[in-house]
């Protein structure tokens, strides 16, 4: 894929996000937070790194790209229209009754490689897809995004184990380390610091980046694998709910969506007007 | 039961490369044929099974049969919600295979009894659920759980577990198997009870009473047809599993009896109620404590014959 300005990524990340505002808005539903964390890292990930096919989802030698962190599926959805996998008006059913898009990612989503919602399962399907890429020489990758909180989980480090132990270089575990979980912050409930040293001493060769400045994020993902024979985690640090001044690190946008009003400060912070 | 699914699934995966086997570092002296045969197309995922049933998943999204086979209740009650959101909810591909089924592991104690699984496997939307009446039936529905396209839990019991069938029998999931014909009572059985099932009905034989005895091996999707001829043509019919009387066969065929609109049919459930087994013991000897042996099944088609 070509080449990308800062500013063509600031841009697609600005309409991105203002997509996912208005769908979460609309649907009065929860998780704008945990979304808009991610935009960033989505952005690079599907218009310079993943190598897809929107008119053959299921094309065999595909990326394979897995949210683990379930919930923050709207603007994986939004990047996934904006890519053309589906319908753009389709996000504006968002949530709503009959929708085809629950808020959960769910794989009978065109684009969608796996149903995901309760945390620390992503990880593991990720291992069975990238074992049979590694075993059968298939040149596919698999990117897979996590939240900080999923590594709270024990699934998660299951996994971790696994796919150094198989030399599974051929698997990216993205953690949108936003700082925040459910119920407080990382350090507060249950602190994962070290993380990049969790990661590493699992056997992931593992990078540390700030997962809002696109070149470093570009760098990390087209530099996969950090080393042959050695899966690779990006942690990349986030902020919950970036690019909404009065989102940013606020557990509330964790649950609420934002009023008409809120909407529309939300919409002018990113130039959009009316 | 469990040498009859090694050696099928050895036979299947000379000819299908799509077979995998994932264990959680168990099938010491038993699964070392296949390690070795096929070892690009086995792994011992550690004593993870969380992330066993996750990689079979993405193994199985990746075009591949797998069979993810574990101990007791750890590829079930330890990884409940993988198989049901990755495992189900995907409809993978994915045969879990759990031995020791009922009470193999007696004197292990209740950590090691699978007493409750086929009630929550068969909750699972996608899942069929099927438990091998002896070892030939274990062969024939490992075959068979690999022609299927989708989710299956293949209950097995032991090594060496007594053969009940003396002919191959026609093998379908979801069709029982009539081992003994009658016209008296049904004898309903899932898994390696089928063995004392059958002795008990020998023995009813002997004092005059004609059982029909049903190899009823797979419990989801279950064999209406079969039980509802059973409630028009005998009198009583009895269930009788190595598992808790809830949700497993004994609660799946009264639903179909409740529903049937055949009214006054005779019907019990053999099985353990509702209790964990404390007391020790070998599988044997736990089935004569918790009335699951051929006498106990005797006796409670007698009592339940007094009643018609
Ligand atoms: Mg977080």
């Amino acid at each position: 894929m070509s080449e990308i300005s800062v500013e063509k990524y600031q841009a697609l990340a600005r309409q991105t996000r203002v997509r996912v505002l208005r769908m979460i808005h609309r649907a009065q539903s929860s998780h704008v937070g945990t979304s808009l964390s991610a935009a960033d890292l989505l952005t690079v990930l599907y218009n310079r790194v993943l190598r897809l096919d929107p008119a053959r989802p299921d094309w065999p030698d595909r990326d394979r790209f897995i949210l683990s962190k379930g919930h923050g599926c709207a603007v994986v959805y939004a990047v996934l229209a904006e890519k053309g996998f589906f319908p753009r008006d389709w996000l504006e059913t968002f949530y709503l009754d009959g929708s085809h898009l629950p808020g959960h990612i769910t794989r009978s989503v065109p684009g969608v490689e796996a149903s995901t919602g309760s945390l620390g399962h992503g990880l593991s399907i990720g291992c069975g897809m990238a074992l049979v890429g590694k075993r059968e020489e298939q040149p596919y990758r698999v990117f897979v995004l996590l939240s900080d909180g999923e590594c709270d989980e024990g699934s998660t480090w299951e996994a971790a184990l696994f796919a150094p132990h198989h030399h599974l270089d051929n698997i990216i575990a993205i953690v949108d380390y936003n700082k925040i979980q459910s119920f407080g912050t990382v350090k507060e409930v249950l602190d994962l610091e070290p993380l990049a040293s969790k990661w590493q001493a699992f056997g992931w060769a593992t990078r540390e980046i700030d997962g809002h400045d696109f070149e470093q994020i570009e760098k990390a993902l087209l530099s996969v694998p950090f080393e042959p024979g050695r899966p690779s985690c990006i942690i990349a640090h986030t902020v919950k709910g970036k690019g909404v001044s009065f989102m940013e690190g606020q557990l509330a946008w964790h649950y609420k969506p934002p009023n008409d009003e809120q909407l529309a400060q939300a919409l002018a912070e990113l130039g959009v007007f009316g | 039961m469990r040498a009859g699914f090694i050696r099928a699934l050895m036979d299947l995966a000379k000819t299908d490369e799509r077979i995998f086997l994932l264990v959680g570092d168990v099938g010491y002296s038993l699964v070392e044929p296949f390690a070795q045969g096929f070892p690009r197309r086995f792994i011992n995922v550690g004593i993870a099974e969380q992330n066993m049933m996750g990689i079979a998943t993405g193994l199985a999204m990746s075009g591949k049969i797998v069979f993810a086979y574990s101990l007791a209740n750890f590829p079930t009650f330890r990884c409940v919600e993988q198989i049901r959101n990755d495992v189900c909810y995907h409809n993978a591909n994915v045969k879990i295979v759990a031995s020791g089924g009922g009470l193999v592991y007696g004197a292990l104690g209740v950590t090691h009894h699978v007493t409750e699984d086929l009630a929550i496997m068969r909750a699972l939307p996608n899942m069929t659920v099927i438990a091998p009446g002896d070892p030939i039936e274990a062969a024939l529905a490992t075959r068979e759980a690999a022609e299927f396209p989708g989710p299956c839990y293949l209950r097995l019991a032991r090594t060496g577990d007594p053969v009940v069938h003396e002919a191959v029998p026609d093998f379908q999931i979801g069709k029982a198997i009539t081992v003994r014909n009658g016209d008296d009572i049904t004898l309903v059985a899932s898994g390696g009870i089928l063995y004392n099932t059958v002795q008990a009905a020998k023995q009813l034989e002997q004092k005059g009473i004609k059982p029909r005895v049903l190899s009823m091996h797979t419990v989801k999707p279950l064999d209406a047809e079969a039980l509802l001829a059973a409630a028009t043509e005998t009198k009583a019919i009895i269930t009788i599993e190595e598992h808790s009387i809830i949700g497993g066969l004994g609660g799946a065929v009264a639903e179909v009896l409740a529903e049937s609109g055949i009214s006054g049919i005779a019907f019990r459930r053999v099985g353990i109620k509702d209790c964990f087994c404390f007391e020790v013991g070998s599988q044997a000897y736990l089935c004569k404590y918790y009335s699951l042996s051929a006498e106990d099944i005797v006796n409670e088609a007698i009592h339940l014959l007094k009643g018609v």
